[in-house]
């Protein structure tokens, strides 16, 4: 019951705000602040008691369920309301709070349309959070699909540039996605025994298990249903300019939340459900994982925009979380504890990366909201007229390449280690890709903050000053002396959200325990059901 | 055969919805005959009581044990009871919808009355064991729809409902060819009696006979090859008519392909599964195709409409293979008459909006009416938590389980196509929404009935059917399990 109501509290005052026409903005993104807060509270109390209800330590996926709720919803195909959080879910539906209560506190003077900007957020908070906690397929599904339109709406109505063909091009892609997502599901059901699309029983029952071929087709079609939404090479291309032309806000829930449900499926889904394909082809899911942590590296490297280049890192990251997840599935070549160190690593990965990237994309809508650009040439010596902002992208870039001390390096730490074991070469590569990334970061650093100050001036201010260099588009360059007014930085608020979610990283850099606690257990369940 | 134990009184009883939908009829007729111009209204609240009492007593009828009336030729089941349900239902709201550019008309009743009868004709499609039944059937479902088309009078109206009738005819005539032959192959006309002697027949009379009665309920369905007279005759006529030329019908006819698949065509030495299936992928890629293109709000809808048969026929193929087949039939039945009256709604609302970027425009103002068009077109589309989300699960698992699995990726990339061309309406309307909204001149409205009354463009019943169907279809795809429990199964 506290689970449904976390899940569906935001959608519920999102219709509230939108039959309320003559709700002040304010008031609407305020009332979008404080149910943010209360979900991410009511969570946190979620975490609190499932980590204490449970002594030995929380198993998860098929057992040690908490705030589990089954209902029948269509009896004919047995799919039903089912609910629950275990290790996996819970630190995902913590990130999903943190990250819409950053967004919600972000966006406090949002101008345009802020009733409806909120109501779409909040719509797309319950989505994320019915997909996290769903162990239903057919539920997951749905909350998959909805956080399609959220989105799509999202970046066609408040984005900018060429909004509508980057929200088209995102919703047709994962729309595809979701669709082979649900062929697999499909498949799942009729696949197995009892006729049934409950995760928990599938995954005690694996269907399929004595037909490798339909097995591994059925995973196929999974597969490249998650691997749209997370995404891995090459299913990418609508990332990037989806990206780029996105408000802040939805960029950091995009990147945070929204690309997590990929990575989720593989490990509450894809695994337990059908262990046997996924132990077969676990070297495929490596390669492809290696081949999407180097190809957005090196992508990564090649941008003149900084927003896309964000992007582009956050394949090479999930990339990694595939590397481990598929090192758990190579059962035969490393033993339990390592695969177990991979799969935690994954997961911590998501949690990571989640908070780090939010951070940056809510930084480039700094640069956006000052001079409507993210080219690197339009950008210079930002160090000396906002120190604050270039502390806070320096910190998150550093945090983002996987410096110790910081969340990502146990995420990634554990993810190489484990997987090494398993699969040698491909983590040799992927160890590389770690190299590349802190170059382009470091890249990113030392063109935005270094060197003489220059920020994107407006046209109009340009038409009596000099020609307009070529190439430029309605922005051009100028280099100007050195003012502290040219770059205002970032306001108290911005301060707060940003610095808050790198403090975050930090303590889990630094006190890795809590989280660990509630992760491995369920990742040795899944690393358990894999091996069968 | 059938019926055994029933006499005559108690067998009419079976068919009291029916009796129901034709005294509405022949009443509104004589009511209309009596009732002076202005008045008309009266007719149009007799016969949409009608059509409530029939599903009423369609409704009360639903649990009962499957039966065969009048010596086996009309059956009674899930099925026949869902599209009774859904046709009566289906119908009042389209008589309503028909009278706010109805009103006045001089030839006001008639339209009702040929409503009522061309849904008699579906139910009897849809109800139908016995071929000579069928043709009667396939009659009473085309010969009011030729007169509803042409309704109008003008020119379009008039190519329209030539179109419509010369094709009907033509397939009428393969349609009683085919019967023949069957007839020839077997002596009998008997759904049961079909059955039983149809596979050892010999194998060309088979052919003709099936391709012919297939021919014909593919023609009233709307689907590939015979789609021909959609566009031209949606197109040619009101938004409320086109609602009804393109849903009515289709169920009745959907129906009664599922049962020929499922009853006599079930064990042919022929592979009609194969022959429905490709008809079934032809119908939702032409169909998706061919509503690329369409700037015209009905012709867009009426491509769409013929991509839509191709997901039901989905399920027709697989109706003797599968336990799961009858469920997701009903429930795509339902689900589809639903979304598809709320779209040809949404384009009456705006009577005056021909094409996307007109509609679009004249809705900026009108917030709601926007937001329900997008639940509808995403509901055509089969996103959840709509009722075609769950109509299409439903089938996709049926299809798969009947062995067709590769219809199911055809289907699955015809959904993201169609996608495509939902969001071309989708997107201008959000956008011109969003820009009415922004500049600050938001009127106050509290409930979506209010709006209809205070936007002057946006016509009052229409947009309150739009508004009622969208809620209908998130409803029904939230509420699938309750709905789906109804049957006895």
């Amino acid at each position: 019951m506290l689970l449904s109501l976390v899940i569906f509290l935001p959608v519920v005052v999102a219709a509230l705000l939108l039959t309320a026409p003559r709700l002040n903005g304010r008031v609407a993104i305020g009332a979008w602040v404080a149910v943010s807060a209360v979900d991410l509270a009511l969570i946190g109390w979620m975490w609190w008691r499932y980590a204490a209800d449970s002594e030995p330590g929380p198993a998860g996926v098929v057992d040690g369920i908490g705030y589990e709720v089954d209902l029948r919803w269509i009896p004919t195909v047995d799919a039903g309301y089912h609910i629950g959080v275990d290790g996996l879910s819970l630190p995902l539906l913590a990130l999903t709070g943190v990250l819409f209560l950053a967004c919600a506190l972000w966006s406090l003077r949002e101008p345009d349309r802020p009733r409806t900007y909120a109501a779409l957020f909040l719509f797309l908070q319950t989505a994320s959070l019915g997909t996290f906690a769903a162990l239903d397929l057919i539920l997951f599904f749905v909350f998959f699909d909805l956080t399609i339109v959220g989105m799509y709406f999202v970046i066609a109505g408040w984005g900018h540039g060429n909004a509508q063909r980057s929200a088209l091009k995102f919703f047709l892609y994962t729309f595809i996605g979701s669709l082979a997502l649900l062929i697999g599901f499909i498949g799942l059901f009729l696949g197995s025994e009892e006729r049934t699309f409950d995760m928990v029983t599938l995954a005690q029952n694996p269907p399929l298990a004595d037909s490798p071929v339909a097995g591994g087709l059925v995973l196929l079609a999974i597969f490249i249903g998650l691997a749209v939404k997370t995404p891995l090479f090459p299913f990418h291309t609508w990332l990037p300019d989806a990206h780029t032309d996105a408000p802040a806000a939805g960029s950091a829930i995009l990147a945070g939340v929204l690309l997590k449900l990929g990575t989720y499926g593989f490990v509450r889904i894809a695994m337990p459900i059908l262990p046997d394909a996924w132990s077969r082809w676990a070297m495929v899911i490596v390669v492809v994982g290696v081949v999407s942590v180097l190809w957005g590296a090196f992508v990564a490297l090649a941008q003149a925009d900084v927003k896309r280049m964000i992007a582009y890192t956050s394949v090479n990251h999930m990339g990694y979380v595939l590397l481990g997840l598929g090192a758990a599935g190579l059962v035969a070549s490393a033993d339990e504890g390592a695969r177990s160190v991979a799969t935690v690593g994954a997961v911590y990965q998501m949690v990571s990366h989640g908070l780090l990237t939010g951070a940056l994309f809510l930084l480039t809508g700094v640069l956006w909201s000052r001079g409507r650009s993210y080219a690197f040439d339009k950008w210079g010596g930002l160090a000396r007229p906002a120190p604050v902002f270039a502390a806070l992208l320096g910190v998150a870039a550093f945090g983002s390449l996987g410096l110790p001390g910081f969340s990502a390096f146990v995420a990634e730490f554990q993810i190489l280690a484990g997987a090494l074991q398993a699969a040698p070469v491909a983590t040799v590569f992927a160890v590389t890709g770690i190299l590349v990334t802190a170059g382009l970061l470091l890249l990113a650093l030392q063109r935005l903050l270094t060197g003489p100050t220059r920020v994107p001036e407006a046209k109009a201010v340009m038409a009596d000053a000099e020609p307009v260099p070529a190439g430029s588009g309605e922005t051009a360059v100028l280099d100007r002396p050195l003012t502290t007014g040219a770059m205002r930085d970032v306001s108290t608020r911005e301060l707060l959200v940003v610095g808050s979610l790198l403090v975050l990283s930090v303590l889990l850099g630094l006190f890795p325990r809590p989280l660990l606690d509630l992760i491995e257990p369920a990742a040795v369940a899944v690393v358990q059901l894999v091996a069968r | 055969m059938g019926g055994m134990g029933m006499d005559a009184g108690g067998e009419a009883l079976a068919l009291l919805p029916e009796l129901l939908l034709l005294l509405g009829a022949v009443g509104g007729l004589l009511l209309g005959l009596w009732t002076p111009q202005a008045k008309q209204w009266r007719v149009r609240a007799f016969t949409v009581l009608a059509c409530l009492a029939s599903a009423v007593a369609a409704t009360v009828a639903l649990p009962r044990e499957a039966e065969r009336v009048f010596e086996g030729v009309w059956v009674v089941d899930t099925t026949t009871g869902v599209v009774r349900i859904t046709v009566a239902l289906g119908v009042a709201v389209l008589v309503l919808l028909a009278g706010s550019s109805l009103t006045g008309h001089p030839r006001e009743t008639e339209a009702y009355v040929l409503m009522l009868l061309g849904g008699i004709g579906a139910v009897a499609l849809a109800a139908s064991a016995d071929l000579l039944l069928l043709i009667a059937a396939y009659l009473l479902a085309s010969v009011p729809l030729y007169a509803l088309a042409g309704f109008a009078k003008d020119a379009r109206g008039v190519e329209a409902a030539m179109k419509y009738y010369l094709m009907g005819a033509f397939v009428g005539v393969l349609m009683v060819v085919g019967v023949a032959a069957l007839v020839l192959a077997d002596g009998s006309t008997s759904y049961i009696d079909l059955a039983v002697a149809l596979p050892d027949a010999p194998a060309p009379l088979l052919a003709v006979g099936v391709l012919g009665v297939l021919a014909g309920v593919a023609f009233k369905a709307g689907a590939v090859p015979v789609h021909f007279w959609v566009p031209d005759v949606t197109a040619g006529t009101t938004a409320p008519m086109a609602a009804y030329l393109t849903t009515i019908p289709k169920l009745g006819a959907v129906a009664a392909a599922f049962r020929l698949l499922a009853e006599p065509f079930a064990a042919l030495p022929l592979d009609v599964p194969l022959m429905v299936a490709l008809i079934a992928a032809a119908s939702m890629t032409l169909g998706n195709l061919a509503a690329f293109a369409q700037t015209e709000l009905l012709r867009l809808l009426a491509y769409s409409s013929v991509s839509q048969v191709g997901y039901l026929f989905m399920v027709v193929a697989v109706a003797a293979r599968t336990d799961l087949a009858v469920p997701a039939l009903a429930v795509y039945l339902v689900a589809y008459a639903v979304t598809n009256i709320a779209a040809f709604a949404a384009v009456a609302a705006l009577p005056h909006a021909r094409t996307i970027a007109e509609w679009a425009q004249e809705a900026g103002r009108s917030r709601w009416l926007v937001f329900s068009l997008v639940v509808c077109l995403l509901g055509l589309v089969g996103t959840p938590p709509t009722a075609v989300f769950v109509g299409k699960l439903a089938i996709f698992a049926a299809t798969w389980d009947g062995g067709l699995a590769w219809l199911v990726v055809v289907a699955a990339i015809n959904t993201v196509a169609s996608l495509f061309y939902y969001l071309r309406w989708i997107a201008p309307a959000a956008a011109s929404g969003n820009a009415g909204s922004s500049a600050g001149e938001i009127t106050p409205r509290a409930s979506p009935g209010t709006v209809t009354v205070t936007a002057q463009k946006v016509a009052g019943t229409p947009a309150v059917v739009l508004h009622v169907a969208a809620v209908a279809s998130l409803v029904l795809g939230l509420g699938a399990g309750w709905l789906l429990l109804a049957f006895p199964s």
